[in-house]
């Protein structure tokens, strides 16, 4: 059962990244790119962190995401052009981007033993409560990082409000 | 049926792989901004997975400010693009080549 | 006197010399002279304390004083030790005698010779670094320490005969002299090398004392060391080859060249043969080099000395040639002997030096003999004193210069060498050439009519550039102050009576001088030939003595003679002589071309390896062609780099994955190469 959902899910990312790479608009982009948010939220639920499912659903792809699509609608950003900038990026780039797969996936392959596999016993039974658990730490071990974030976020809207505003 | 974790890992190796190379093919800097996203997502993953794999809650922690800063970094990194494209009038990243040399 | 007060004797001095040196330039001149005056003065008070110390009964044969640094002696590497050690015995005694009295009678000399000069400040600051180190050279127990009073009195040497830095024949001369001196003390070092080599140490005693406790140490490595003690020597005490920088010399300050080139430095050589006696004793061969170098020196010095004009240069070559008569004297083994010439030689040579700097004084600059004459009634005191001189360096009896020269040639002829005669024939023949040139100067400069224009040179006064650039416009000819006259004197006396230390037994004497050295002179002598030591000669009458004695006296009579006839009663003779054999008097005025012959056999070649080879070669090819090339290399590298700097995002991002991608294949397969 958890495999169905994962090997469902997971190709239902795999699917929205490539569709992703190969899209020329940029709204289709931001569009396949929310499919690859909910996929993994779908995942990390699947893993027993439904806080972060859920988070991710209402931030990342509920927020972020539609914050890109704003902007992409906003500066009415049309097809790309089919320009070659630079030819580094494809002589050094895709043999890095490959070898960074092969090596990740070769590291994880052969540990894979090692690193057993999922157990949702605890999280089916309750005897887990993920959200206790997170707010523990964060409220308790790690309140002044919390805040601290939230501060950044402060910063970053007084940021963004005077980066784009108009030039009076 | 469990899964092995080691399945997941490899989804968020694919997955991050396919955001560094589009991060190299593309040519529209917002679509540039988003694989960066897709980036951090893969990351996301393998800090769950792991969490998972070892009951502990500090990989979700992590997760959670990956994703604060990520929201933050799109926010500022968006407002920077539309500065930018009041100049520059144009989104594609090989004509903001004012660095060159 | 207690044994660490010998400390203060170099050291007063050299108080002297950091204050006039660092603030001379602001204090007033009586304030100079004083602080350059009493240290001198203090030192020689010391010496005097010292010398009654060491005359009491029972005193030690030797004082010796050793000095450390927060108890750490100066050199203690494994192998090799070396310490601040001085020790006096009667050989340092007498030295330190004539470096102190004599140094100090021409300190006052300078406060009246100098005051009109500038830089009259760094003239005393230089005067008492010289004798600092000088006294260092002379007290020490080692030759390590000893090396360093040698060059630190090459460095005062150079200071000094540079002093009229402006003018390029004296910054010449100064250089010439330290690098000519620089090449004597490679031989010195050589000859320190050695020593370590073969004793380990570079103590006086220890290897004096080793050298004596080996008698069947004969020549070989003694040999060695011998002779490169000698170019040491020759280098200093301006010997063939290396004398050429001494008439050069004359470019300093006239009390420079009393002091320095006269009684002392140049005594250092002679000083370091005696001092090192034992090992020269061991070495028949080294021994005869000594001698024919010495008596070569003293007869061609002498021969060039004949024809000079320049005052100072006749005295010059005088003093070559008198060095080599003490070299002489160390080479058919009378040190003693040779000791006493340097003590007479000290005080006439002194003596006839600030006399002529009282001549030149007194004629405004002017240093040329063709020019003076006639001075007898204007100068009177000076010429009194430098008569005084004169005979006493001509060695003429009872004056100091009979008993030590005679001493010498009688040495000279009674030395079991197989050349002894004829060391004493050349001896003989440069006593009268010695005799004959130093009463052409007096007669030059003190009789006939006078040749010297008052009123045309006291206008020139100012552009003389000479070492007395005086403003005595309009004064004339006149005698000089007593701060000058008064050390005059007192050498004067000194060339009378100071023979008489060493009065022979065939003249009814005692000899004491002979007797007061022979501590020093006869420690340790255990050798297997006896040939070139010297003892109360066995079998040798009274009677030879008094008629070697008489020969002399009647040769320097005889150039007394020939001075008078050539330059009193026919002056124009000495001219037609020239004439008449005039290639001859050529090579002779140019000092047989010895500098130019150094010039192009040694300078010039040198000059061009060092040009074209080593400046062009090596200099502009090999190191600045390493360093046009590290920085060619730099250039090229970064222009290749710089193509990373596109200004493309995309070209960067490219470049940063593979970057990503190699630090992930380091941390995954470099685990095993590190320990973490």
């Amino acid at each position: 059962m958890q495999l169905a959902l994962f090997i469902i899910f997971g190709l239902l990312a795999v699917a929205g990244a490539i569709n992703f790479l190969l899209q020329r608009h940029p709204i289709n982009s931001a569009l396949s790119l929310v499919v690859v948010m909910m996929s993994l939220a779908v995942l990390y639920w699947s893993l027993g962190a439904e806080f972060l499912a859920a988070a991710q659903v209402i931030v990342y792809s509920g927020a972020v995401m539609v914050l890109f699509v704003f902007v992409v609608m906003l500066l009415n950003a049309g097809k790309e052009e089919r320009t070659h900038g630079s030819r580094a990026a494809y002589l050094a780039g895709i043999p890095g981007a490959a070898a960074i797969f092969c090596l990740l996936s070769f590291i994880f392959l052969s540990n894979g033993r090692a690193f057993g596999s999922t157990d949702l016993t605890n999280h089916l039974t309750n005897s887990v409560n993920n959200i206790a658990e997170i707010s523990r730490v964060l409220f308790r071990d790690l309140l002044l990082p919390f805040e601290v974030t939230s501060v950044l976020i402060l910063v970053a809207i007084l940021g963004a409000v005077v980066l784009a505003r108009k030039e009076q | 049926m469990t899964v092995p974790i080691s399945y997941y890992l490899v989804l968020a190796a694919v997955l991050f792989s396919i955001g560094v190379a589009s991060f190299l093919i593309k040519r529209n800097i917002i679509t540039i901004f988003m694989s960066i996203e897709l980036m951090l997502n893969a990351v996301n993953l393998t800090f769950v997975a792991f969490a998972h794999m070892w009951h502990q809650i500090t990989g979700q922690i992590f997760v959670f400010f990956v994703m604060v800063v990520a929201a933050a970094e799109a926010a500022v990194g968006l407002a920077i693009i539309i500065a930018i494209f009041r100049t520059r009038q144009t989104l594609n990243v090989d004509q903001v080549n004012l660095l060159k040399n | 006197m207690p044994a660490s007060y010998l400390w203060l004797i170099p050291l007063l001095p050299f108080a002297g010399f950091l204050i006039n040196g660092t603030l001379g330039r602001r204090l007033p001149r009586p304030l100079v002279s004083a602080v350059a005056l009493v240290p001198t003065f203090l030192s020689a008070c010391l010496w005097i304390w010292l010398w009654f110390t060491m005359r009491a009964p029972g005193a030690p044969e030797s004082i010796q004083s050793v000095a450390t640094l927060f108890g750490n002696s100066w050199i203690s590497i494994s192998g090799f030790h070396a310490d601040f050690a001085f020790t006096v015995d009667h050989l340092t005694l007498i030295m330190l005698g004539v470096v102190t009295c004599v140094g100090f009678l021409i300190h006052l000399y300078s406060v009246g010779y100098m005051a009109h000069e500038d830089g009259y400040w760094r003239f005393f600051a230089y005067l008492n670094l010289f004798m600092f180190f000088m006294l260092v050279l002379v007290l020490s127990a080692n030759f390590l320490l000893l090396f360093v009073g040698w060059e630190g009195v090459g460095l005062a040497s150079y200071l000094l005969i540079g002093f009229y830095f402006k003018k390029d024949s004296a910054a010449n001369a100064g250089k010439k002299a330290f690098i000519v001196n620089r090449i004597g003390d490679f031989g010195f070092l050589l000859a320190m090398f050695l020593l370590i080599a073969h004793f380990g140490t570079l103590d006086f005693a220890t290897i004096f004392s080793s050298v004596a406790q080996h008698p069947e140490w004969q020549g070989g490595f003694l040999t060695a060391i011998a002779l490169l003690l000698v170019v040491g020597a020759a280098g200093k005490s301006a010997q063939i080859p290396l004398y050429v920088w001494l008439p050069d010399a004359m470019e300093g300050p006239t009390p420079v060249s009393a002091l320095i080139h006269a009684a002392t430095m140049v005594t250092a050589g002679i000083y370091m043969v005696s001092r090192a006696h034992s090992i020269f004793d061991r070495s028949p061969y080294a021994l005869g080099v000594v001698a024919i170098i010495g008596a070569a020196t003293a007869l061609i010095a002498a021969c060039i000395g004949m024809v000079q004009h320049d005052i100072k240069r006749v005295l010059a070559y005088s003093t070559v040639s008198q060095l080599g008569y003490m070299f002489l004297a160390c080479g058919v083994g009378a040190y003693a002997a040779g000791v006493f010439h340097l003590l007479t030689h000290a005080f006439f040579k002194a003596l006839l030096f600030l006399a002529a700097g009282s001549v030149i004084h007194a004629l405004s600059g002017e240093q040329d003999m063709r020019n003076m004459g006639g001075l007898r009634k204007r100068i009177p005191i000076t010429f009194w004193t430098m008569t005084m001189g004169v005979f006493a360096i001509a060695g003429i009896p009872p004056l100091a210069g009979f008993f030590s020269k005679d001493e010498i040639l009688f040495r000279a002829f009674v030395s079991p060498n197989p050349i002894g005669k004829l060391l004493w024939l050349v001896g003989l023949v440069t006593a009268g050439m010695t005799s004959f040139y130093m009463f052409r100067l007096w007669f030059k400069t003190f009789f006939g009519e006078m040749r010297f224009d008052e009123h045309h040179a006291a206008e020139h006064a100012h552009d003389a550039g000479h070492d007395s650039g005086q403003a005595h416009d309009g004064h004339g000819v006149h005698e000089s102050p007593l701060v000058m006259t008064l050390p005059l004197m007192i050498l004067a006396l000194l060339s009378i009576v100071g023979g008489w230390v060493g009065v022979p037994a065939a003249l009814g004497g005692h000899n004491e001088i002979e007797h007061f050295l022979a501590p020093v002179f006869e420690s340790g002598h255990a050798v297997a030939t006896l040939e070139m030591i010297p003892s109360p000669l066995p079998g040798v009458s009274h009677g030879t003595e008094l008629g070697l004695a008489a020969v002399s006296v009647l040769v320097a009579l005889f150039g007394l003679f020939v001075a008078y006839v050539l330059y009193y009663k026919k002056p124009g003779t000495a001219a037609s002589f020239a004439q008449k054999f005039p290639a001859l008097y050529r090579l002779v005025e140019n000092k047989f071309y010895v500098d130019e012959i150094y010039q192009a056999v040694i300078v010039t070649p040198l000059l061009v390896v060092s040009r074209l080879i080593l400046g062009g070669l090596v200099d502009g090819g090999i190191v600045n062609g390493s360093g046009f090339a590290a920085g060619a290399s730099a250039r090229g590298l970064g222009s290749l780099v710089r193509r990373v700097q596109s200004g493309n995002i995309r070209s960067y991002a490219g470049w940063l994955a593979l970057g990503a991608a190699a630090v992930i294949a380091v941390m995954i397969f470099g685990h095993s190469l590190w320990l973490h």
